[in-house]
């Protein structure tokens, strides 16, 4: 089995989690999403690690993973708010952006 | 290098259902079944890392990533409301044909550059490793990237700060004190309210079981003892009943263990005549019987 | 031309512009302050010009002929690649006869204007721009270049728009004012043109390198282009001169007082257009078809002019025809060539005397009459006006060309010109003139006899007479009014026999003109004195049957087309309407409508458009996250696309 196989899977986690992105209203299903699509270039970075016999791959895996954490803090943070104010978890509902 | 029999089958097996797990977070309509999927995901991710010489961020992603990033989602969807389901019909206009069309596409082109690429051969991470895996990856990231480590330390200490700015409630009222409650439960007393806290099922009582009431000091079974979706079901038993109820049982079983057998048992359903069958064992002497 | 005189006094030359220039901007400039005073600085100002170009005069009197010429340059004006004009002053004698005439007759018609206006409130105003006027006339004769005399040229017009205006309280004086603007205007285009091309085919406008060149060079300079020249300088004298085909606005005109009549629209700015073609003399005999235009031009105008004052019962506006029909005259004898420059020039001089004479005999008749100027309701004026009424009749005789007055020396000579040379143009020249001649006599005559003989129109007081005629106080004028009619009447009377003495006047511009050889006409001399002796006395026998002995009709009376036409100046402004003022609204109303629909529509449907486009893709901005995302997402595809492509 090609190692590159372990890339297929990657972009199709990948192309599932930003369709999630699309598809779904609720926040924190889209939020699921994202980090899908994150897990899955994790999932590429360590592949690559393993192809080229670096370990940076890695490590930009664990700094993705970190910044993930953070992201994930801070965006669910925002969502409690946004639903402590609209009583609403669905992203249709922040579109006061429309012109 | 090519992976070897055994990583093949753990892949083709793990890699189809991991495949589902997704697609069940995409089309799962409870959100809770969707954070369930990709926690699944997740968990497999971890153990293709293990699989692909990354124990240590194996265990990375399942102490960082499903312990606690997904446990976080939880939370948060316990706080925002577990029932709230998606509706199934599309609010923008063909977002749906969209959706679908570009995520197809997109794997397709992913797919495309992926097959097209051309790779070098595989090397394997056994030659670079040190002593074990957490080492080499400790060489790297606190020797050529330590920098970049300080600052994403930086990024998580801002990050927990954020969380907690961002959820901090304010109170708009004057946070009522002790002496304030209190001074309003006496005033409420006229309306009917106790001062004291109702007493558990049981206290007084014969009987323990949630749907028997308690009786009060005056012996009169106290309504509010039992649960109100009983009293509004009706399920709730008079006190008189389970009693009769339980002088029968123990006056049967009495009767077993003297040894006089389940002959006189016509006066079981018989309510009203506590002294009909004799039975003494129901505790104090000085019991009349009056027990309703 | 190229010899520098050797007058003493030629310095003086541009304080004779100076001087009346320095007067019109204290009078304008300082404004209310000086409206007790301001009409004496004003006539003061002009009598001392008139003072220094008779010294002047004088001066080159004593130089021998050959020497009269001259340039006074005060310094560079224009120096700027191939154009070097100076700011010069050109004397000589054709230069210094017109100082004279405007210094004089003006400074005449100042004093005359002290009395006149006496009861204006704008005076003052009135004497600066008279003032202006004179300036800027003397600077249009004593330019050495087109340039400059361009300026002097826009310079009366600008005073003459600024006078006929005066009363600017009623609209049509306004009015006519705008249309001897824009009339001349035209003819001002024509200047323009001619300079253009002068400047491309000689490299200089000023007179002394031109006329030369031209004179010699007709070849090397190709005839075409001074036959433009020519016509393009006849048709700035027909603006403005008022001949054929701009006249239109010198009837108008007389809705000026009449001091300006008198001295712009007789005397000076309307000889200025003879003046500039004279000037130009060789440049037109050099371009034998512009002369023959100019010629023909002027038969036309002349006896246009005399027909359309027959039948004008304004007794301006028949002065006004009047004048316009003898400048036709002087246009005539300018288009025949040397041998009519000086006849031109003399007969503009004694024109200035009489035209201005009988014009402020006029001012002197309205001022009696409360200001009335029709014809009709006058009559019977003579005994009660007896200085405007004899010096009105010398002037009459003056222009009919009785002998000895002035009018028969200058007007005969003209007629003597005309019927020389060959073929056909002797014939129709001559006839034209001869004709003019007599129906002067007719139309002059009508308008002393109605005004100053015959029964009264008028009654002097509620109870006598009819009681449909308006009552009038005639009273003679005021001495100030009466005394500069007394002088140009002398004038009238002795000027032209004193000047034809010996060919004097001739021979006095011979330096400009150049010296002619006497041609016989193609009739006897004696013969064509006689003709037009007779014509004339025709005229008047007419007249006097017409005007003084049978009863003149209140009323204009029925009267045939040819009539009815004149009284109607020809349909001249009917003509002008339809031929160019009715084109060009509508040509201007037609680029209005293009520019509205096609530019305005053009740019605004533009900035439509991108407005309508602007709204369609605004819709992408929907605050739907989603729909940014997937935004995201093909632009993703697409760059992955790309890849693809590339790599492969």
């Amino acid at each position: 089995m090609e190692i590159t196989n372990y890339l297929g899977l990657a972009a199709i986690l990948f192309a599932i989690g930003a369709t999630t992105v699309l598809l779904r209203r609720n926040a924190i299903v889209v939020f699921m999403g994202v980090e899908l699509m994150l897990n899955a270039t994790n999932l590429a970075f360590v592949t690559f690690a393993r192809i080229h016999g670096d370990v940076t791959g890695q490590v930009l895996a664990f700094f993705v993973m970190v910044v993930a954490a953070a992201e994930v803090v801070v965006g669910l943070a925002i969502i409690i708010t946004i639903f402590r104010s609209r009583r609403s978890a669905s992203v249709d509902d922040v579109n006061l952006l429309h012109s | 290098m090519t992976a070897s029999g055994a990583e093949a089958a753990l892949f083709w097996v793990l890699a189809p259902l991991m495949v589902l797990a997704a697609l069940g977070l995409l089309f799962a309509r409870k959100a809770v079944h969707a954070a369930v999927c990709v926690m699944f995901v997740m968990v497999g991710l971890a153990i293709l890392y293990v699989a692909q010489e990354a124990p240590f961020l194996g265990v990375v992603q399942v102490v960082v990533y499903t312990g606690a990033v997904m446990m976080l989602f939880l939370f948060v969807l316990m706080l925002v409301g577990v029932d709230s389901a998606d509706s199934l019909t599309e609010t923008i206009k063909g977002q749906r044909w969209l959706g679908v069309l570009l995520g197809l596409g997109l794997v397709v082109v992913l797919l495309g550059v992926i097959a097209q690429a051309a790779f070098p051969p595989a090397v394997g991470l056994a030659a670079s490793e040190e002593l074990t895996n957490p080492v080499a990856l400790a060489r790297v990231l606190l020797g050529d990237y330590v920098l970049a480590m300080e600052v994403v330390g930086v990024l998580l200490v801002t990050a927990a700060l954020a969380g907690l700015v961002l959820t901090h409630r304010r109170r708009l009222s004057v946070r009522p004190t002790q002496r304030v409650l209190a001074a309003a439960r006496v005033a409420a007393l006229p309306q009917g309210s106790t001062l004291t806290p109702l007493p558990a099922p049981g206290v007084y009582a014969q009987n323990n079981a949630m749907d028997t009431p308690a009786l009060g000091p005056d012996g009169e079974p106290l309504p509010h003892s039992v649960p109100r979706v009983l009293r509004i079901r009706g399920q709730e038993r008079s006190a008189t009943a389970v009693l009769a109820e339980e002088e029968t049982l123990v006056a049967r079983d009495d009767l077993r263990v003297l040894g006089v057998g389940p002959a006189a048992d016509t006066t079981v359903e018989q309510v009203g005549d506590p002294v009909a069958t004799g039975t003494t064992d129901e505790g104090s002497d000085d019991e009349d019987g009056e027990v309703r | 031309m190229d010899t520098q005189t050797t007058m003493q006094t030629l310095s003086l030359a541009p304080w004779l512009v100076a001087t009346p220039m320095i007067g019109a901007l204290v009078l304008l400039v300082a404004g209310r302050r000086t409206d007790r005073w301001g009409h004496w600085l004003g006539v003061l100002a002009s009598a001392a010009t008139f003072v220094v170009g008779l010294v002047m005069l004088l001066d080159m009197l004593g130089t021998p002929a050959d020497q009269r010429v001259g340039t006074q340059t005060v310094g560079t004006w224009i120096d700027s690649g191939p154009l070097h004009v100076d700011l010069g002053f050109q004397v000589d004698p054709l230069s210094m006869t017109f100082v004279m005439l405007v210094t004089f007759v003006g400074t005449l018609i100042h004093v005359y204007s002290v009395a006149y206006m006496d009861h204006d409130v704008d005076r003052r105003r009135f004497f600066g721009y008279l003032n202006l006027f004179v300036a800027a006339m003397l600077l249009l004769v004593l330019a050495d270049s087109y340039l400059l005399l361009f300026v002097g040229w826009e310079g009366v017009g600008l005073a003459s728009f600024l006078l006929i205006g005066f009363w600017d309280g009623k609209r049509e004086n306004a009015v006519a004012g705008k249309k001897a603007f824009v009339m001349n205007r035209v003819g001002d285009m024509g200047l323009i043109v001619a300079m253009m091309l002068l400047l491309a085919t000689f490299g200089s406008l000023s007179f002394g390198t031109v006329l030369p060149a031209a004179g010699e060079g007709a070849t090397a300079a190709g005839q075409g282009v001074l036959t433009a020249v020519g016509l393009m300088l006849l048709l700035a004298a027909c603006g403005k001169s008022a001949q054929l085909p701009l006249q239109a606005w010198l009837g108008d005109a007389m809705a000026g007082p009449t001091p300006v009549s008198a001295l712009i629209h007789a005397a000076t700015m309307v000889t200025a257009g003879v003046y500039l073609l004279v000037r130009s003399g060789p440049i037109l005999e050099a371009a034998p078809d512009a002369q023959l235009v100019v010629a023909i031009v002027g038969a036309l105008t002349l006896l246009f002019g005399a027909v359309v004052g027959t039948a004008k019962d304004d007794i301006k506006k028949a002065l006004a025809a009047s004048t316009m029909s003898q400048i036709g005259y002087m246009m005539l004898a300018a288009g025949l060539g040397p041998i009519g420059y000086a006849f031109a020039i003399f007969h503009l001089l004694t024109h200035g005397f009489f035209k201005a004479g009988l014009f402020l005999g006029a001012g002197s008749v309205m001022h009696a009459m409360d200001d009335d100027v029709n014809m009709r309701r006058f009559g019977g004026l003579a005994r009660l006006l007896p200085v405007t009424a004899i010096t009105m009749g010398l002037g009459w005789l003056a222009i009919l060309g009785v002998p000895p007055f002035s009018g028969f020396w200058s007007k005969d000579k003209i007629i003597e010109a005309a019927f020389v040379g060959e073929g056909w143009r002797p014939w129709v020249f001559g006839l034209a003139a001869l004709l003019g001649a007599g129906i002067t006599a007719y139309y002059m005559s009508r308008l002393f006899f109605m005004t100053f003989m015959g029964r009264r129109r008028w009654r002097p007081d509620e109870r006598s007479g009819d009681d449909g005629a308006p009552v009038r106080h005639p009273h003679e004028a005021p001495r100030l009014m009466t005394w500069p009619m007394i002088v140009l009447a002398a004038g009238s009377v002795f000027l032209g026999g004193i000047l034809a003495l010996g060919d004097r006047f001739v021979t006095w511009l011979e330096p400009v003109t150049g010296h002619v050889e006497h041609h016989e006409p193609v009739l006897p001399v004696w013969l064509l004195m006689t003709l037009t002796l007779a014509l004339v006395v025709l005229g008047a026998f007419l007249a006097f049957r017409q005007y003084w002995v049978a009863a003149v009709p209140v009323e204009p009376p029925p009267a045939p087309a040819v009539v009815r036409a004149a009284r109607v100046d020809l349909y001249q402004d009917a003509v002008n309407e339809s031929l160019v003022m009715r084109p060009g609204q509508y040509l201007t109303r037609a680029l209005v409508y293009s520019d509205r629909t096609a530019v305005d529509g053009g740019w605004l449907g533009l900035a439509g458009g991108i407005g309508r486009l602007g709204a369609r893709l605004r819709r992408m901005q929907n605050g739907y996250v989603r729909s940014y995302a997937a935004t995201m997402l093909g632009g993703l595809g697409v760059v992955g696309l790309v890849v693809w492509v590339l790599a492969s």
